[in-house]
């Protein structure tokens, strides 16, 4: 066990060490990272088979815990560790295709595993400043994937991505000396044994410091600012990756420490995530509303789902954390799959802006399924696996009256459902603005449609059947704040 | 002793943050190094001020005194200040790289990743060369329309 537990930093680490040594000859390099992210996926699989069975991976290193750096993968973890090494193999495999790739720079594989070896670690450590460490490696790899095609905007977004990212994390480490100021502990087990013993104005302070600083990681209202402004400049595959995971760990760390480290924190925190929440998703939608370009809108949607998954936090129940569980795995697949749909678009209508492209139910009406498959299911519509999200968020909502929530999570579901009908009516049903408008005969798509194929397919198992991923986001959700 | 302490990381992180709202690119890399500075040092102060005895075991013994210095917080704070270092050096080179293309450091004249609204309602098109380049329709299918 000790081993599989350290594999979500090891194999993507050991790949960007072969990866960058073969940086002279692409076609190497392209095999071991293939290679690698296949590994990474059997290693994820493993932990998600020895969660399941109970025997969570544990190991501590240097000393026994709560002294030594503690890794533990629980079935919260391991599913998370699973669904990021399915995003990096789909990402990596639409790279192959000519539809928006980027440009082939020998450091970029390099650079995208250290990114997963970042999002496997936040996954699996158990120690607070550890998890500081891997969100600087998320952070430090994420500029360098933005930087990499040196476009001027590029060079914009990156600047402003990290300006505001690292006020994030600056605020991030402050608050981990305040935790450890406070409890003498950096071990999630430690910490929730010392938790207890925290005055209750003490422990709200260094809590809300703690969480503010998730929240500008997640995106969350009204610390957004950077999203909107620097995801769309990425190349549609590394947008993919980026887009879906990236905020997902600063909803994970908001979970791991208001769920179940620090759970019960005071309510005083629960009650502000709420709001906060429900103002996420609406705001989220509003500016995807406003925006013409696929991958604008598609950003925006991102941070209205956070606000979702936030509310599930803020229910500060067992049925709450198991629907922030499944909705992250379902909107991780299809926020992806959509960036990776708008990127197929791209390639067959020749822009991005809605305003400039159209008839595309014509020309590719298997694209159109794609599409409607994960817009729907982001928007809700039943049998989709956003419905069954939707419906544990709020069925834990309603049980606890919270009627203000579950009235703007409705509601956001209805705006995203016409952000969606604008990309379907502009793009698919209308005809092109362009007379003349040609589409290219010499397409290198083979690689993306399976990508995309591979993920509605994700999609719609868990669709057609969500119960045992219920279950077992369920069984995730009650090992969470148990000593 | 400790008051002392935390007006001094009152005063960098106050400093840090007033620098990195400015406009001008440099100074905000400026005012980010040091309010990562003044975080680093609150991190430093969370294991008690108070020892100055160095915290290193002495040659024959096994464990540390009881009198020394909390070493866990000076390692991570260590930690801290090379992936500090590593970023302030991103930052800078990113800044030169910015400033020379775009040939401003104002950051209200960098709008080129979030082009201002032309229209009331409708946001602006991405400026020439701020969008992935389209390899274009294969050239046989131009022929006849160009013609």
């Amino acid at each position: 066990m000790t081993l599989l537990v350290v594999t979500p930093v090891l194999v993507p680490l050991a790949t960007v060490v072969l990866t960058a040594m073969a940086h002279g000859r692409p076609r190497l390099q392209q095999g071991l990272s293939f290679a690698g992210i296949a590994v990474f996926f059997a290693c994820a699989v493993g932990l998600v088979g020895a969660a399941a069975a109970d025997q969570p991976a544990v190991a501590a290193f240097g000393w026994p815990a709560p002294f030594g750096i503690e890794f533990h993968i629980d079935r919260t973890g391991a599913s998370l560790v699973l669904i990021t090494a399915l995003m990096g193999a789909a990402s990596l495999l639409f790279m192959a295709s000519d539809a928006d790739p980027g440009p082939q720079h020998p450091l970029l594989l390099p650079l995208l595993h250290g990114m997963l070896a970042g999002v496997g670690g936040a996954f699996a450590t158990a120690d607070l400043f550890n998890l500081y460490v891997w969100f600087e490696v998320m952070l430090v790899c994420t500029l360098g994937l933005f930087a990499i095609g040196a476009r001027l905007d590029q060079l914009d977004a990156t600047f402003k991505y990290l300006a505001l990212n690292l006020f994030g994390t600056m605020l991030f480490l402050g608050a981990v000396g305040l935790v450890f100021a406070a409890t003498g502990h950096l071990n999630y087990t430690a910490l929730a044994a010392a938790a207890g013993g925290l005055p209750p104005g003490l422990a709200t302070v260094v809590l809300a410091a703690l969480v503010l600083a998730f929240l500008i990681k997640a995106g969350a209202f009204p610390l957004f600012a950077w999203l909107p402004a620097s995801y769309h400049t990425l190349p549609a595959p590394l947008l993919a990756l980026v887009g879906g995971l990236l905020t997902k760990v600063g909803v994970y760390a908001v979970l791991r420490m208001l769920g179940d480290v620090f759970a019960p924190a005071p309510a005083l925190l629960y009650e502000a995530l709420g709001w906060i929440a429900a103002a996420t998703m609406l705001l989220g939608v509003l500016g995807a509303a406003y925006h013409w370009d696929m991958r604008r809108i598609l950003a925006f949607h991102i941070v209205s789902q956070i606000g979702y998954l936030l509310l599930g936090v803020a229910l500060a129940s067992e049925a709450g954390n198991a629907a922030t569980l499944l909705f992250t795995i379902h909107v991780v697949v299809v926020k992806a799959n959509l960036f990776l749909i708008a990127a197929i678009i791209w390639r067959l209508t020749g822009s991005y802006d809605l305003r400039q492209i159209g008839g595309l139910y014509a020309l590719r009406p298997a694209l159109g399924v794609l599409f409607l498959i994960s817009a729907l299911s982001l928007v809700g519509i039943p049998p989709l696996s956003g419905f069954w999200a939707k419906l544990m968020v709020l069925h834990e909502a309603i049980a606890q009256g919270r009627v203000v929530w579950t009235v703007a999570a409705l509601l956001v579901s209805v705006l995203t459902l016409y952000s969606m009908m604008k990309i379907w009516l502009e793009a698919f049903w209308r005809a092109h603005p362009d007379a003349t408008w040609a589409p290219p005969r010499q397409t290198r798509l083979a690689p993306a449609w399976a990508a995309t194929i591979a993920l509605t397919c994700v999609t719609l198992a868990i669709s057609l059947n969500p119960q045992p991923l219920v279950a077992y986001a369920q069984a995730a959700a009650a090992t969470l704040a148990k000593p | 002793m400790i008051w002392v302490f935390a007006f001094a990381i009152w005063v960098t992180i106050t400093a840090g943050i007033y620098l990195s709202m400015s406009r001008d690119l440099l100074r905000i890399v400026l005012g980010l190094a040091l309010l990562g500075g003044g975080v680093n040092l609150l991190f430093f102060a969370s294991g008690r001020l108070g020892s100055p005895e160095p915290a290193v075991v002495p040659m024959g013994e096994r464990v540390l005194a009881a009198t020394a210095a909390n070493p866990l917080p000076q390692a991570l704070v260590l930690t801290a200040i090379v992936i500090g270092f590593a970023l302030l050096c991103f930052s800078l080179v990113l800044v030169m790289r910015l400033i020379n293309d775009a040939r401003t450091d104002d950051v209200l004249a960098l709008r080129l990743a979030e082009p201002p609204p032309t229209d009331a309602v409708k946001p602006a098109l991405p400026m020439p060369g701020c969008d992935p380049e389209y390899p274009g329709p294969a050239p046989a299918l131009q022929e006849p329309l160009s013609r």
